[in-house]
């Protein structure tokens, strides 16, 4: 599974949705997630990276979320 | 020798402030905060000092086990809003039940009562004691912003109390320390020196995002470790009771451990987050409710400022 891939399922498995309906221009306000959503997904990607992430406020759609684990990829 | 809970005890401000009472003087609506939150009121000490709670849910206690103010050979409260910086709330509510034994606070913030155990735990490890009070009591609408609409609606004032006694009722605890201050703090009274600048008012602040994030991973380690450390499996527990910050965080640590969800004890809906208090007002109401059976297995787990943690496992050793 690429990252792409493994964020999808995440964020699908959260949202009780199929992961086709996630593409990397889905923001997080067009899921519906508040605050506390996005914590509980940082610490679902958390699990299924095997990464520690950190929040922050650019973090609002798949695309932010997907380069901001390669960049700690890269680092690792 | 450890110690087991001989009895409990609770005591709550009269005033309910509802979510819709609420709204009418923060920008907030019952939805928003039920959906964030799990919380639908609180009660709040309008006329009730912290002492006039703190003491009322220790004589129910010590009624309950058939203590006497002079049997008392220890009292710990745990409190981050006392009504007095000094003297402790330890202190006042020593006066309020007329005991004279050694009585101090424990400050660790919501995990407080559980810090207390542990205090408690080494004294009956020395020999020291054979009937402790403890208590946990908590004004926390007094260290609210009441214009930040993003902590006031999350806290509620209220106590509880357990007297304890020698026995092998606790089976495990463990408190933890991970000095972190900006993201959970309330500033202290800034004096009126002349000249000095001032600081900032006494009021909660909070980093939501960065507490919950802290407080799911605190409440999933604690249990499971706390649960190891008793020499038990997750499927052994009867019932969890765990701080009663946020419903969303509780759900969360639900959907992460191998506990069925029903085994969780809950009240925010109607008591808000009281703190260090939350624990003992749990134990006190499911005790009453007939939910606990002698033996039965009770894991605790609380997070809060510091940042604090701490969890245990006790057997309930009360018929």
């Amino acid at each position: 599974m690429n990252n792409f891939e493994t964020v999808a399922k995440v964020l699908a498995e959260y949202k009780e949705i199929d992961p086709s309906e996630i593409k990397m221009e889905t923001t997080f306000e067009e899921l519906g997630f508040d605050s506390l959503d996005i914590v509980e997904i940082i610490m679902n990607l958390e699990e299924a990276f095997d990464l520690e992430l950190e929040m922050h406020e650019s973090l609002v759609d798949v695309k932010s979320l997907i380069s901001y684990i390669e960049s700690l990829q890269a680092k690792a | 020798m450890s110690f087991s809970i001989l009895s409990t005890g609770r005591a709550l401000p009269k005033t309910v402030l509802t979510n819709e009472e609420l709204c009418s003087f923060v920008d907030t609506t019952d939805e928003w905060i039920r959906s964030r939150t799990g919380i639908g009121q609180r009660h709040i000490c309008m006329e009730e000092s912290l002492t006039d709670l703190a003491a009322e849910a220790a004589r129910r206690a010590m009624a309950s086990a058939g203590v006497g103010a002079g049997d008392l050979d220890l009292i710990l409260c745990a409190t981050i809003s006392s009504d007095y910086i000094t003297p402790s709330l330890a202190c006042t509510v020593q006066e309020a039940i007329g005991a004279s034994c050694p009585a101090f606070d424990v400050s660790a913030a919501c995990p407080g009562f559980l810090f207390a155990l542990d205090v408690a735990d080494g004294y009956f490890a020395r020999g020291r004691a054979k009937r402790i009070l403890v208590i946990a009591a908590e004004a926390m609408s007094r260290l609210m912003d009441w214009r930040d609409r993003s902590t006031c609606v999350l806290f509620g004032d209220g106590a509880g109390a357990v007297v304890l006694g020698p026995g092998e009722g606790l089976r495990s605890l463990s408190i933890r320390t991970q000095g972190r201050t900006n993201v959970l703090y309330v500033p202290a009274a800034r004096g009126n020196l002349p000249g000095r600048a001032q600081g900032p008012e006494s009021y909660a602040v909070m980093d939501g995002q960065e507490v919950f994030k802290f407080a799911v991973t605190a409440m999933c380690r604690g249990l499971r470790g706390s649960i190891r450390d008793a020499g038990l499996s997750e499927a052994d527990i009867d019932w969890v009771l765990p701080h009663q910050a946020n419903m969303r965080i509780i759900e969360f640590a639900m959907s992460k451990m191998k506990i069925p969800p029903e085994r969780f004890l809950i009240n925010i809906e109607r008591l808000a987050n009281t703190s260090a208090a939350c624990i003992p007002i749990l134990l006190d109401e499911s005790r009453e409710q007939g939910k606990l059976k002698k033996g039965d297995l009770l894991a605790m787990c609380a997070f809060g400022a510091g940042l604090t943690s701490a969890s245990a496992v006790i057997r309930w050793e009360i018929d």
